[in-house]
Order: C-alpha cells, then sequence, then structure tokens
C-alpha cells in the first residue's frame, strides 16, 4: 500500500492530475487556475502539463464559468469548475440551480451532466469580506445537485475523483482553512464511496455530525470532553446531500444523544437536516433534543471576529453538557 | 436610417432587392419549399393559441410576425450544427425535423422538455432569458476541442439581450473564438417592454464592442435571413468565430396566450408591420416571378390545415404521465431520496393508476 504525507491542496492537485491521466475529456475551468495555479493553488502546474484546451483560465464571470461547463457537458466534456472563493458562486447561482440541476431531467436523461463545481468555503483563513461563507445549504436543497465536503488529505484526494466520475452534478466544498494541513495519502485505494459518512472516533455518549473544517475543531472538543468523562462519537458526514443517514443513526441509537455542527447560520442548514431526520428516525432511542451548533444569524463577521462567530470547541462542549444534563 | 442598415433581398411588396454583400442562391423550388414551412408553422402556432383558449394548454408562445426568421435560420443549418432555443423557436424546431406534437408538451405540462435533444441536435427549451446563450458557447468550446466543423446556434431575443448571462456569452465567444452564432430575433416587444427599453443603440451594433461581426438582416425576408445565417455558420465553422445576427422582425401576436399587447403597444404600428408580412411576401414572388399558381398555394394551405388538425388531435390525446415519472432522471445515479419518494407514492396509491 503506497501510502505518501502531503497537504489537502497537494492531494486535490494530485486528485485532479489522476483524474485528467485518466480521461481525456477532463477540462477544469476557472479564474487564475492556469500559469497561476489558482489563488489556493490548487491546479498548480496543470496548465503547463494539459495545456491551455484542457486548463482554461476563464475570463471573470463566474455565471459563464457555469454554463459554459454546462454547454461543455452535453457536448461530452467533464468539467472540473473552481470558484475562486464561496462568496462568489452567486452570480452562477442561476445556471447551477435552473441548468445544471435540471437539464438530466429536462432531456429525459438524455444530457450527462456530470460536472463537478469546486468551491472553497467556510472560514478561519483571516480574509476580508465575502471568502468565508458556507452557502452549502443553498444547494443541499435543490434537487438535481449532490454537495459533499472533504475533511482531510486522504479524502480530497479520492473524493475530488469520485465526483469527476460520478454522472450527477456535484458541488465540491473545500474547507479552505484546512488546505494547508497534510494528512497521509492512500495512492491505492479509495477508503469509501463517496457519499458515505465516516465515523472519525467512535464513542458512547454523544454523536456530534459536522464537515469540512468544523471537523478539527469536533475532534479537539473530544479529546478535552474525554478528560471530563463524556464520550464523543464524531461522525464526518462528507456528503451534505444525500446525507448517509445510516451511519448517522447507527450512531446515534448507540449514543442517544446528536449534535450537528456547522459554520453556517442555523435556519435551513444541512445541520438543521440532520437533526430533522434523526429526530424522526431515532425518535426512541434519543434521550435529549438534537441541537444544532451553528454561526450566528448574521452576515459573516469581519474577521477579526470570526472565531467567536464559527463553532469553537467551547460551545461544542457547551452543547454536550446541554444534551448531557438535558 | 434604420431601412439601410437592414440586409433585404426581398422587399415587403415581394420584389427581389439587391444587395452589395448578400445575393439569394435560393432556386424556385426551394423558395417554394420555405413558403411551405412558413405557412405550415403559422397554421400550428394558430392551432396552438386555440388549443390554449380552450384550455387545452397551459400556456402558447405564439410566432406569428417571425416565421421568416426562424424558417430562414432553420433552412440555413447543416445537419451536424447544434442549436438551443428559447421556448419560441418553433420554427426551428420544424426544420430540425421534430414533429410538432412534441413542441407542445411543455406548453400543454406534461413534460419540461419535449424531445430527445441529441437525436435533433435541438437543446430543449430554455426558459430562463440567456442561459442557453452561455451553453450554447460551451457547446461550441467542445466543438472546437473535438476539431469538428460544426456551428452552434443560440437563439435568443431583444429582451434577453440584456442579461448578463447572454453579454457574458459574448465575451467568451470572442475571447475562445467558438464557433456560435448568436441569432436575435428583435421582435421589438419583451412582454409589454420595447426594444427602446433595452438598449439605445441598434443591438447588432453590440457585437462590434465584443470583437466580432454583427449583422442586421430583414427578419421578415426569409431569402435574405437564410443567406445571412448560412454565411455566419459557415463562418464559424471554419474557424472564423461568432457572429450576431439581429433578425428585425415583429412579434405580431401576444407575447404568450397570457399577454394582452392591446394595453401597451398601438393599433397603427401593428398594421405598418402587417405590410411587412413574411409569408405575403414570398407568396407575391412565387406568384410574379416563378408563376406558381393558385392551386399550389392552395395545397400548400390545405397541408397546414390537415397538419393542425392531426396536431390537435394529438394533444388532446396527451395525457399526463404516471406520476412515479417525476422521478426518472432527476439523478442519473440512484438517490436515497428519489427512492423514499417513489415507495411513498406507491405506498400511497398514487401511481400506477392503483388509486
Amino acid at each position: 500500500m503506497a501510502t505518501t504525507t502531503m497537504t489537502m491542496a497537494k492531494a486535490l492537485n494530485e486528485g485532479l492530475r489522476r483524474a485528467m491521466e485518466k480521461n481525456k475529456k477532463v477540462l477544469l475551468m476557472g479564474e487564475d487556475i492556469g500559469k497561476l495555479g489558482g489563488v489556493f493553488r490548487i491546479t498548480d502546474g496543470l496548465q503547463k502539463d494539459f495545456g491551455e484546451d484542457r486548463v482554461i483560465d476563464a475570463p471573470l464571470a463566474e455565471s459563464a464559468i457555469v454554463g459554459t461547463a454546462v454547454g461543455l457537458a452535453i457536448r461530452g466534456y467533464r468539467t472540473v469548475v473552481e470558484i475562486q472563493f464561496d462568496g462568489f458562486v452567486y452570480p452562477a447561482f442561476d445556471q447551477i440551480v435552473s441548468q445544471v440541476a435540471k437539464l438530466h431531467k429536462r432531456s429525459d436523461g438524455v444530457y450527462n451532466m456530470g460536472l463537478v463545481i469546486r468551491l472553497p468555503f467556510q472560514g478561519g483563513i483571516g480574509a476580508i469580506e465575502h471568502h468565508s461563507e458556507s452557502p452549502e445549504a443553498y444547494f443541499a436543497q435543490t434537487a438535481g445537485l449532490r454537495v459533499v465536503s472533504c475533511s482531510n488529505a486522504n479524502d480530497a484526494y479520492w473524493m475530488i475523483q469520485q465526483s469527476i466520475e460520478h454522472d450527477d452534478p456535484i458541488i465540491f466544498c473545500e474547507p479552505m482553512s484546512r488546505y494547508w494541513e497534510k494528512g497521509e495519502v492512500d495512492l491505492d485505494n479509495a477508503p469509501q464511496g463517496l457519499f458515505d459518512a465516516a465515523v472519525r472516533r467512535e464513542g458512547s455518549d454523544v454523536t456530534v455530525v459536522g464537515y469540512g473544517a468544523s471537523l478539527k475543531t469536533i475532534l479537539r472538543a473530544a479529546a478535552t470532553a474525554e478528560g471530563e468523562g463524556v464520550s464523543l462519537e464524531v461522525i464526518d458526514a462528507r456528503s451534505l446531500a444525500p446525507l448517509d443517514l445510516d451511519t448517522m443513526i447507527t450512531s446515534v441509537q448507540k449514543t442517544g444523544r446528536l449534535i450537528a455542527v456547522q459554520e453556517s447560520p442555523h435556519t435551513a442548514s444541512v445541520g438543521s437536516e440532520i437533526v430533522a431526520e434523526l429526530s424522526e428516525r431515532c425518535f426512541y432511542s434519543l434521550r435529549a433534543p438534537g441541537i444544532r451548533v451553528s454561526g450566528y444569524h448574521v452576515p459573516y463577521p469581519p474577521t477579526r471576529l470570526e472565531e467567536d462567530y464559527r463553532p469553537t470547541v467551547d460551545r461544542i462542549l457547551d452543547a454536550v453538557d446541554r444534551v448531557m444534563g438535558f | 436610417m434604420i431601412e439601410e442598415e437592414l440586409v433585404q433581398l426581398l422587399s415587403p411588396e415581394g420584389e427581389r432587392v439587391t444587395q452589395a454583400d448578400y445575393e439569394s442562391t435560393l432556386s424556385g423550388d426551394e423558395i417554394f419549399s420555405f413558403y411551405r414551412d412558413m405557412v405550415i408553422i403559422r397554421r400550428i402556432c394558430n392551432e396552438g393559441t386555440s388549443l390554449q383558449r380552450q384550455g387545452q394548454l397551459a400556456l402558447w408562445a405564439p410566432i406569428q410576425g417571425q416565421e421568416a426568421a426562424q424558417i430562414g435560420a432553420g433552412r440555413a443549418l447543416g445537419p451536424m450544427d447544434f442549436t438551443f432555443p428559447t421556448y419560441r423557436e418553433h420554427g426551428i424546431a420544424w426544420c430540425r425535423g421534430i414533429p410538432p406534437v412534441d413542441w407542445f408538451r411543455l406548453f400543454r405540462a406534461v413534460s419540461n422538455g419535449g424531445w430527445d435533444p441529441q437525436k435533433y441536435r435541438h437543446s430543449v427549451p430554455t426558459v430562463v432569458l440567456g442561459n442557453q446563450a452561455l451553453n450554447a458557447v460551451g457547446y461550441a468550446m467542445g466543438v472546437q476541442r473535438d476539431g469538428a466543423e460544426e456551428a452552434v446556434v443560440a437563439f435568443f431575443g431583444d429582451g434577453a439581450s440584456s442579461q448578463g448571462d447572454v453579454l457574458e456569452s459574448f465575451v467568451w465567444a470572442a475571447t475562445f473564438n467558438a464557433p456560435v452564432v448568436f441569432f436575435l430575433q428583435n421582435n421589438q416587444w419583451a412582454i409589454s417592454e420595447p426594444s427602446s427599453l433595452q438598449a439605445k443603440i441598434p443591438l447588432y451594433h453590440r457585437a462590434q464592442g465584443f470583437g466580432f461581426p454583427g449583422v442586421r438582416v430583414d427578419g421578415n425576408d426569409v431569402l435574405a435571413v437564410y443567406e445571412v445565417t448560412k454565411r455566419a455558420l459557415e463562418h464559424a465553422r471554419v474557424g472564423g468565430g461568432p457572429t450576431l445576427i439581429e433578425a428585425f422582425t415583429y412579434r405580431m401576436g401576444a407575447h404568450t396566450t397570457s399577454d394582452d399587447p392591446t394595453r401597451y403597444r398601438v393599433d397603427a404600428e401593428v398594421e405598418v408591420w402587417k405590410h411587412r408580412d413574411p409569408v405575403e411576401r414570398v407568396k407575391a414572388l412565387l406568384v410574379h416571378e416563378y408563376k406558381v399558381k393558385k392551386t399550389a398555394l392552395a395545397e400548400v394551405t390545405a397541408e397546414a390545415d390537415a397538419m393542425a388538425l392531426q396536431l390537435r388531435e394529438d394533444v388532446l390525446a396527451m395525457d399526463p404521465p404516471d406520476p412515479i415519472t417525476m422521478f426518472d432522471h432527476a439523478y442519473a445515479a440512484p438517490h436515497p431520496l428519489i427512492d423514499e419518494g417513489r415507495s411513498e407514492m406507491i405506498e400511497m396509491g398514487i401511481s400506477g393508476g392503483s388509486h
């Protein structure tokens, strides 16, 4: 088994490279992704190796980046689109919701809408406004789309390849604050299916589900809780739409308590969906109401304040106290 | 001023017009077949309006006045060219060989598409204004990468010309020299808004600012539309890049059957355009220059009537599909919520006529 250590950014880069080697129809398109390699260097060196026809530096218009990827999909290409930052996806919202999500249906299955929209998301990088948002729920609610998020290098390497191979359009959420964190990558075997959740830490008292950048925070909270005698089971949702409910149900049936963690606000969020689904499916297993630890219902704050906005270890532990004391 | 800018090969009276840049290459037989196409789609579209008025369609978007623009463009297409329509491109659908009944599935509200877009090389209707212009350019970028000599056409109107997607598609097409033709039917009205609200310059002038040629053609002159479109398609196929064609025409009827144009435009304007009717001028040419007999013209009318009758029967027989089909093709791969929805529908006895 060949494993190697690399950052999540490099793992995405290597995953994209492997997908492009495997399938000549795979194209990359986005702003600054060519010579510069993207503002986060995720596509570093790919234009040099695969040429300008396959790694396309796009003019600055997100609706067009996605809208032309739709046309390329109709023509039989698989385009991996890079949206530079979360807060810049909104100009493309119309194309994503009106065309990307619906054209397979509208063409009675004739059009293959296999394309990937890479979306750097969540906060924690000290950026200015519009560079730290969590828009995943907008897409999770849209029928026709699938939404996934990686939380570590190995998942990044495999999930990007699995997303490219998948025949439905995928919103691929990448936690920017974890781009530079290193992890072991298994170059031979995918860890699991693209839409499967993963139990990152086994525990017996409380199930804590999160995704993306939140995972690291949750695992730190679990270590602290252990010292206080509370055992957290940590689940990386990985797929936000659809949710892998089976893995979550099995866990909640064991622990009887549920916390969903996310950086987006509560209302109509992925965390809301997790809590609602598990309340419905595990009602008699639950010993306390499922609760959410989220960003507040305010526009993402100036980032000097972001650590008071994003779920912290303290806020997760406070939630643990609440479900334990219910 | 505007009249001088128009490419026109046939006057409203049906007389040949000499142009420096274009001449008609069509034979009398071909012109007659264009005439036949125009008569048939006008008749079928009028049937659409009747069907809606009789409660048989949710909506209908009539085409009257724009027959020359669509038949001229549609007949210029090569078999491998690919087209991206709005919801009003019935004439293009006709030229692509799509059975008329299929155009009506969307308007009967039994489908959100209606035909196999790859088979006919004509995409499904786009209702969100301008989205398809970007999709067309993307498709054209794929054609480029395949090294194919094919052209792509994006259809849209004067209203959609204000959409960001259309303007972004101009940028993309120019930057990547995409083999695409933008076919803009300026029918003067976007529901109640005149084209003067969308643009302070002739719309085809916009192309120049984006770095590719634009041409305004008399959209009620099928000979001119055909030649202008044919040349733009050929230009695209051989790597010449995009062209914007503004077919200057007029929507004689309502925007859709939900619209009431008497609230926003005057009869006098409609009267002016009646004298520029696209079908009448070809008929005049056929009668005067080619000595086409009244009986031949009457045969076309009878054929169109028969087709409209057949269409009516087909539309009335068009039942809503089994509700469970709403889950088909929502996703390409298995999805738990689709399975869940299907199961619920079956358990509730909603599907399969078992209720």
